[in-house]
């Protein structure tokens, strides 16, 4: 390797390290706020930093879904269903609160325990890699003819699927627009039929 | 080397506005961070490409500074008009813009 390459591997190091120490970082101090705003606005960081992540790991296509969903279009949805309810979370029961802690680490320490058995990253020799994958890699060009294999395998290869996980987004987001009231002002609730009321519910408790 | 002195800046700039979104006393405090955040993740993005060889990253930099831009706007919309999806109208037609009051 060269001197150049190896300054570029140990900045990627570094950039990962910072990368992740920002997102406990902002994990923690969502967890610690109960101002719903900006438990919002820094859930869109969040995204933001794990897109950053995801590019580094080259995994381009789920970072730009990242950013897109969880920076973008979740954010104003939050802001929509904040707009229904309080703007402060309440404080939880703290025998609750150990229930929830003990899931929480019973769950995390399984994930844990699960990374160990995963192939390094970039593996040649990972499952991913080496059975269904390479025969993708081999006979898109001939038989789909894009030049990207995974827009092959997503919309030719596994067609139906995409179909299906479609008509699930598609019944999602009419759930949602249904739920916040998208054309409606202050979202599905205080709708009056007066044209002129565009201030309804401005005397709601905040 | 310059490009990974320029990544170390953006690092700590990033930081610098991690802490303005946690202390924010206002809404458009941490609106704001979100929005240069985002702006420092696509420097951090064309960054990325210039350090690890692979100057195409740029173009992945310029969608999410387009789709940051958008969102920015997005949200600030949403505070002026309440809703999804405001109607195109004069401005002494709308809803009175969302007070500090309202999200505190």
């Amino acid at each position: 390797m060269t001197p150049t390459g190896e300054i570029a591997a140990l900045f990627g190091r570094v950039i990962d390290l910072s990368l992740l120490t920002m997102l406990v970082l902002v994990a923690y101090q969502m967890l610690r706020s109960r101002h719903l705003f900006a438990i919002v606005m820094m859930s869109g960081i969040y995204s933001l930093l794990s897109a950053a992540l995801f590019v580094s790991l080259d995994a381009v296509d789920v970072a730009f879904t990242e950013a897109a969903v969880g920076a973008g279009v979740s954010t104003v949805l939050m802001l929509g269903a904040m707009l229904l309810t309080v703007r402060r979370e309440s404080p939880a029961r703290s025998g609750r609160a150990a229930i929830g802690v003990a899931v929480v680490t019973l769950v995390g320490s399984a994930l844990i325990y699960a990374t160990i058995d995963m192939p390094a990253f970039g593996d040649a020799a990972a499952p991913a890699n080496s059975y269904i994958g390479a025969a993708y890699m081999e006979r898109t060009a001939a038989e789909i003819a894009v030049p990207n294999v995974v827009t092959a395998v997503l919309a030719s290869y596994r067609g139906f699927d995409t179909l299906g996980e479609t008509m699930v987004i598609f019944t999602a987001g009419l759930g949602v627009m249904l739920l916040l009231g998208a054309g409606a002002p202050r979202g599905g609730r205080a709708v009056k039929d007066r044209p002129a009321d565009d201030r309804g519910g401005e005397d709601q408790p905040s | 080397m310059m490009i990974a002195v320029a990544t170390g800046a953006i690092l700590v700039a990033m930081l610098l506005a991690l802490v303005r979104a946690f202390a924010g006393p206002t809404l458009y405090d941490r609106v704001l961070a979100g929005n240069s955040f985002g702006t420092k993740t696509v420097i951090l993005i064309g960054l990325m490409g210039f350090l690890t060889g692979r100057p195409d990253f740029l173009d992945i930099a310029l969608l999410y500074a387009l789709l940051n831009f958008a969102s920015t706007i997005a949200i600030l919309k949403f505070f002026r008009y309440r809703t999804l999806s405001a109607p195109l109208q004069g401005p002494e037609s709308a809803a009175p813009a969302m007070r500090e009051r309202d999200l505190a």
